[in-house]
């Protein structure tokens, strides 16, 4: 009955399974090829051909088996090396088989790749009315019920079709087989537009307000196209109602040797057997504490293998079953348990013992040889993602398994074996009445439908778990081959041993013994571990020691994934000018500000910064020079209210403020340290024109919403961000008035008409709109030109058009950094650093005395008023030619170097100066304003460079370039 | 280092579950890290023996086993710098004196500069450090690529790696072991843990605090240190004592177990992610908090996604590693970011809270000043600078506004 190269594979006659016979394809094991059938997972094929055993365990290097058909595998992993890059520590339980398909086995340990992952992953973010999730008999019933009645639902399931366990198995519903019922529906469901149905999809994670996220694989099986764009996509799911059928795992039994290959769950036996018409051993013991593992053993049997004794905990397991099996040729052992397993690669035989009420052995036993030994512990309903969202569980002694409690814990409602229902009728009619009522809850009026006939299905009778097989003879602190972790190599012995060191709470216990911190999470381990405990603590029941918190994922998925796009030139947005182009043609080289590029300096030859800088702020000082200034953030700041408004952001007052002038603003926060600060111009009575740091502009427009709508939501404010609607220049210099007349020629640009922190708007040769405003922030004549984003290109190629015969100098942020420092002007964020307020800075006359503003009363607090505090003042290294390191701190020259060393301030700003012919800093020093003409020592890389304090204004004092040269 | 999922030989017995005794010279509320430092230094500096640690849950089971376990020092502020090198100090000790072997590893930190301030603003820290006494180097991109190979410190990235500070002596300890091996201790020497029992309140004599109230009785106290992070205000709002405190989700993750792959720890403020590869061999991850405010131990995805393209923009290796595990603690936020720890309104009433995602690392240092605070009724010089008056005098310890803003 079995084909050569498949020896375990049954004839289609026996077992079609879920395969495609009609085509062999290989896969490649530790160098071996493994040759297998479309709908095969790895290690379906690998049993197919006989191999069960994988990858030594972790710790004790023991042999250890396939051990499970899903998620729960923790001896199956490996290592897949085809594709574009190596992934680590994927359950071949897990892995569809697919030609080229090659991997290494692994023990519990995986490797990193320095081969870059290429492949592509992206997101989908989606509303849904109901979402189902899992598609098993009660997933499917669900998703028919909402349907029908008009709701927008979303079906997911992790694996390649619809049926879930009913695939493993074979009921019939309605007189016929399942998978015609599955059939049906899946046509059903993929004919209803507003139904989405997600195959290879895994809910990993329910948030709250029925917030789901999901992983979909969309390449790496038999099904994907060749090269697939995107090799796995997460989809964020705003669901109204969620429907949890997410099924129940079959839990290990814990004996000596539970971990010899050919140990396998019950429910994996029969779901190789069905699924993929695998006969993983000829001759099988089944072990179990539970109906189900009755249907293995039938299945067993019908398939020709032998079933030497199904050994049952129970001493009365229910007679129908004893008697089925019994006419099907295998006998049953009641009040009995494996207590031990031969052979060293495979199992070879078990030995088996009576066990108790009380759970010790009796003086029965009995051996039986096999090649398999199946195991039922019971059933885990799948709880995870209901837990996740904050649902609480409870012991259900009936199902001897923790189910959610209450109706449907929080917004999720859970149905099926995710409950503990394990009859096919009661799961069909959980999930027809559950579909219903969330089609009806989310708008969608409707019925539960009728329940079809089920046949040979019953409610199972109540299992009676056994935690722990007792060792022949060790106690047991002693069993250290009584495995509650394969994966981890985690044993009763270590549940033990954290017992006698006092601990006592399921969560030491994990960490301790590292029970389910494996792949599984605890999905197939932390039940044992919880039984265990209860034992061993004399807990009336594991409700008594609780569960491990439920954390996502619920399967583990790739960093990448959670990435997606969000990688390389899309990880964060790059904002560019629409002047860029310009930029990079005249050969800028660029500086990251926030998220924009902004040209640092505009290298000419062979110069460097520092020559490039000089001579762009030479032009700025002597003739015209020119700067994009588009990046700075513009907040358009609109209602009755504005004035107030402004008033309580900004420490100076704006309310005063005439329409048509501008005004430099500083912000503080409520500590009364410089948040932002900027120019903003009055357009008309009802609005201003903010403008922020280029870096700052989101932060302080959330910073306005939050007081609009947290503790001023009376103020009639509306802010709007126009930055990205507005293109700007400033044009720097004596000859900045020529160059701005010819650009402007309707506009009067003399000193008289054109006054300092008004502004005009005009037209632009061209045509070009554009509302120019006279502002500084080198000390010399400028004025900035605004006009509409589109026109930007326009506006650069203009400006340098009509400074063409003045040589005018485009020039970046280290130019503009240099000019304004000259002149002591600050950078919020360079010179200041959260803990500098206005006064620090010497910036008093910003400070309104008459009004209140948001961080006043923190500005008269004792430690803001203290005389040491560092105060802004200007740095000359005693050598001209030093540049202080930004960052260099300054200590009086006599202090002692033994550490901690007193320090007095530190360095914010340090260049070279053209204007000046030295080098210059700025800095913040304790009293400084005091100490005008001291000396200070920065101790940099091991020497000290002396340098004096000075008043931040090193250029133009008097302010007499503003306004520019005579006119005439 | 060896990714082989093994933890070192346990020892036979870590404490004793006592059932309280009706009075204490010391209760101790919170049974975390600090809790637990704090009773340990109490009898080791002080003398003082007679203490419950009361906890309302499992013992360090709150964020002491959430964090991502990274210790440092090279803070830029004086009061920072000395508070946070004298708790590395003593992790320096402890593994010896605990007698506990908690995998403390000090395999240096990376803090990455990924813009021109942030070169400014590290730069700043690494001068303050030397001056301190604190170790920092500045490393260029290439050192960098010496130190940690898989980082990416090409100049292609979005934001490239400019430099970075480099403290040698940080690194990481396994958070559980630390817990146990200070509990192990304690219990040793007469200290008593009293675990599922939540402090609900306090016994009070007028302005004096006598005692603790909990969910199954009364326990006297001659004094009481709150230790209890981010559930300290739901205890001082019922003695009417407002805290400037906020409470947040920080979550953290973990990979599955790979071979050892990252050498170090690797911290990036602007590209925010934090990582580092724990003994057993996981990559663990972790950024700021989740802005909102809550006690559920939960957080949202997306800052979770953010952290991880930041990982992976960071570290292309990462790319395939698997996601297992988040998760979140619950951390106690004031406005400057840095803990508050002294006396109250309230005699014989001491709070250490308000440590923020900070906290792990300064463990031992933290138990240190408050057993003296307790001890004593005083602060420790090094915490004098962090009493809860200088949110009325303004004398804050803004690290976190020091560190770093954008212009």
């Amino acid at each position: 009955m079995m084909s050569s190269s498949n020896p375990n594979r049954l004839n289609a006659s026996v077992r079609p399974g879920r395969i495609d016979r009609t085509r062999t394809i290989h896969a490649t094991v530790d160098g071996r090829a493994v040759p297998g059938r479309p709908g095969d997972t790895l290690a379906s094929a690998m049993l197919a051909g006989g191999d069960i055993e994988v990858g030594p365990s972790i710790q004790r290097g023991r042999p250890r088996g396939v051990f499970s058909a899903d998620c729960t595998e923790p001896n199956a992993l490996v290592q897949r090396l085809d594709g574009d890059c190596p992934e680590p520590m994927l359950p071949a339980t897990e892995i569809e088989l697919q030609d080229g398909l090659r991997v290494e086995t692994l023990s519990g340990v995986g490797w990193l790749s320095e081969q870059r992952d290429t492949a592509g992953y992206d997101k989908k973010f989606v509303h849904s009315d109901v979402v189902v999730v899992g598609a098993g008999p009660a997933g499917i019933a669900a998703s028919l019920a909402a349907a029908r009645g008009g709701a927008r639902v979303m079906l997911v399931d992790q694996h390649r079709e619809l049926g879930g366990m009913l695939l493993d198995g074979q009921a019939h519903i309605a007189g016929h087989p399942a998978t015609e019922w599955i059939g049906r529906a899946a046509r059903e469901l993929a004919e209803n537009e507003q139904v989405r149905v997600l195959t290879r999809a895994t809910a990993l994670g329910c948030y709250d307000h029925n917030y789901l996220l999901i992983a979909e694989r969309r390449a790496d099986h038999p099904d994907a196209p060749p090269s697939p764009t995107i090799r796995q996509r997460l989809w964020h799911v705003r669901a109204k109602q969620v429907v949890l059928a997410t099924g129940a795992h079959e839990r290990p039994l814990v004996f000596a040797d539970n971990d010899r290959p050919g140990v396998m769950l019950a429910s994996a036996v029969r779901s190789y057997l069905n699924r993929h018409a695998v006969l993983p051993g000829r001759e099988a013991v089944v072990f179990t504490t539970s109906d189900s593992a009755y249907s293995t053993a039938l299945d067993l049997l019908g398939t020709g293998a032998r079933v030497p004794a199904i050994v049952d905990t129970r001493p009365e397991p229910p007679t129908r079953l004893v008697e089925q099996v019994r006419a099907a040729g295998a006998h049953v052992v009641t009040s009995a348990a494996v207590v031990a397993t031969g052979g060293e690669h495979r199992v070879s035989g078990v030995r088996v013992r009576g066990i108790d009420g009380n759970g010790s052995l009796t003086e029965w036993s009995a051996e039986f040889p096999c090649d398999l030994l199946a195991v039922c512990g019971g059933w885990n309903p799948a709880v995870q993602l209901f837990a996740q969202s904050g649902g609480a569980v409870r012991w259900d002694p009936v199902v001897a398994g923790f189910v959610p409690s209450g109706a449907g814990g929080r917004s999720a409602r859970v149905v099926g074996a995710a409950r503990g229902t394990y009859d096919l009728a009661g799961c069909l009619a959980q999930g027809f009445a559950s579909g219903a009522e969330a089609a009806t809850l989310s708008g969608f009026r409707t019925a539960p439908p009728p329940v079809p006939q089920v046949d040979g299905d019953r409610q199972a009778s109540r299992p009676r778990p056994v935690w722990l097989v007792p060792d022949e003879s060790r106690s047991p602190e002693e069993c250290t081959e009584h495995f509650v972790d394969q994966q981890r190599d985690a044993t009763v012995a270590d549940i033990h041993h954290a017992l006698g060191t006092g601990m006592r709470s399921v969560q030491h216990v994990k960490r301790y013994t590292t029970i389910s911190t494996g792949l599984e999470q605890g999905k197939s381990s932390g039940v044992n571990a919880v039984g265990v405990l209860a034992d061993a603590l004399s807990a009336g029941s594991p409700g008594e020691v609780g569960t491990t918190t439920f954390r996502p994922p619920y399967t583990p998925v790739p960093l990448a994934l959670f990435a997606g796009r969000t990688t390389g030139r899309l990880y964060d947005p790059v904002r560019t000018t629409p002047m860029h182009r310009q930029h990079v043609e005249a050969g800028a080289v660029f500086e990251d500000v926030g998220q924009w590029k902004r040209p640092r300096y505009y290298p000419r030859g062979n110069e460097d910064m520092h020559a490039a800088v000089l001579r762009e702020c030479s032009a700025a000082r002597t003739g015209v020079a020119v700067q994009d200034v588009s990046t700075l953030g513009r907040i358009e700041i609109v209602g009755s209210d504005a004035p107030e408004f402004l008033d309580r952001i900004y420490t100076n007052g704006f309310a005063k403020l005439a329409v048509g002038k501008a005004r430099y603003g500083m912000m503080c926060g409520a500590d009364g340290m410089v948040l932002d600060d900027g120019v903003s111009m009055r357009l008309a009575e009802d609005r201003y024109l903010m403008s922020t740091t280029t870096g700052g502009a989101a932060k302080v427009l959330d910073w306005l919403e939050e007081w609009l709508q947290t503790e001023w939501p009376e103020l009639d404010v509306y802010c709007t961000s126009v930055t990205e609607q507005w293109a700007a220049v400033a044009v720097v210099g004596p000859d900045s008035r020529t160059v701005v007349g010819r650009l402007a020629p309707d506009l009067d640009v003399s000193a008289e008409s054109f006054g300092f922190m008004r502004f005009h708007e005009t037209v632009l040769v061209g045509g070009i709109p554009a509302r120019i405003s006279r502002v500084s922030f080198s000390g010399e004549l400028a004025f900035e030109v605004n006009v509409a984003r589109w026109y930007g290109q326009a506006l650069w190629e203009a400006t340098m058009t009509a400074g063409s015969d003045l040589d005018i100098t485009p020039y970046g942020t280290e130019a503009m950094h240099v000019l304004r420092a000259e002149k002591g002007f600050v950078i919020v964020g360079q010179d200041t650093d959260g803990t500098v307020t206005p006064v620090d800075l010497g910036m008093d006359w910003a400070v309104s005395k008459h009004k209140d503003f948001i961080g006043k009363r923190s500005l008269s607090r004792p430690d803001l008023v203290r005389q040491d505090r560092v105060q802004l003042v200007g740095l000359l290294p005693t050598d001209t030619t030093t540049l202080l390191p930004e960052g260099a701190h300054l200590v009086e020259p006599d202090v002692s170097r033994r550490p901690p060393v007193p320090m007095a301030g530190h360095v914010t700003s340090s260049y070279h100066s053209a204007a000046l012919e030295r080098t210059f800093a700025l800095g913040l020093i304790s009293g400084g304003r005091q100490r005008i003409g001291e000396v200070l020592c920065a101790p940099v890389g091991g020497r000290d460079v002396e340098v004096e304090i000075t008043s931040p204004v090193f250029y133009d004092p008097e302010g007499a370039r503003r306004d520019g040269p005579e006119q005439g | 280092m060896v990714a082989d999922g093994n933890t070192p030989a346990p020892p036979e017995r870590l404490w004793r579950n006592p059932e309280p005794k009706r009075n204490y010279d010391v209760v101790i509320v919170g049974a975390g890290g600090h809790g637990l430092a704090t009773a340990y230094y109490l009898a080791r500096n002080h003398g003082i023996t007679d203490i419950a640690v009361v906890e309302r849950g499992w013992l360090a089971g709150g964020n002491m086993a959430r964090n991502t376990t990274i210790i440092r020092s090279n803070y830029l502020l004086d009061a920072s710098a000395a508070l946070y090198d004298h708790a590395l100090r003593l992790w320096e000790e402890l593994p010896e004196e605990l007698e506990y072997e908690f995998h403390f590893s000090q395999r240096g930190v990376l803090n990455l500069a990924h813009t021109e301030q942030e070169v400014r603003d590290a730069r700043r820290r690494a001068f303050a450090n030397e001056l301190n006494g604190v170790d920092a180097e500045w490393l260029t991109p290439d050192e960098i690529a010496e130190v940690c190979p898989i980082l990416d410190t090409s100049p292609n990235l979005r934001y490239p790696v400019l430099g970075a500070t480099y403290q040698r002596r940080a690194g990481i300890a396994k958070h559980d072991l630390v817990a146990w091996g200070l509990a192990r201790k304690c219990d040793e020497m007469g200290v008593d843990f009293i675990q599922n029992r939540e402090v609900t309140g306090f016994l009070t004599d007028e302005d004096r605090v006598v005692g603790v109230r909990t969910d199954k009785g009364d326990i006297g106290a001659g004094r009481v240190g709150l230790a209890a992070a981010g559930r300290t205000t739901l205890l001082t709002d019922t003695l009417g004592l407002r805290l400037p405190l906020q409470s947040h989700p920080l979550q953290a993750m973990a990979t599955e177990i790979l071979e050892p792959v990252h050498p170090c720890v690797v911290m990036s403020n602007h590209v925010h992610v934090y990582t580092s590869q724990a003994h057993k061999g996981e990559l663990v991850l972790g950024a700021g908090i989740d802005t909102h405010n809550g006690y559920a131990q939960r957080g949202s995805v997306h800052v979770v996604e953010n952290q991880l393209a930041a990982a992976v923009e960071l570290f292309p290796v990462f790319a395939r590693a698997h996601l297992l595990r988040t998760w979140a603690g619950t951390v106690d936020v004031t406005p400057d970011a840095s803990p508050i720890i002294g006396p109250t309104p309230y005699e014989n009433l001491f709070v250490n809270c308000g440590w923020g995602t900070g906290g792990f690392k300064a463990t031992p240092g933290a138990g240190w000043v408050f057993a003296h605070t307790i001890a004593t009724g005083a602060p420790h010089p090094l915490n004098e600078p962090y009493g809860m008056e200088r949110f009325t005098t303004g004398a804050l310890i803004d690290e976190h506004g020091a560190a770093a803003v954008a212009h």
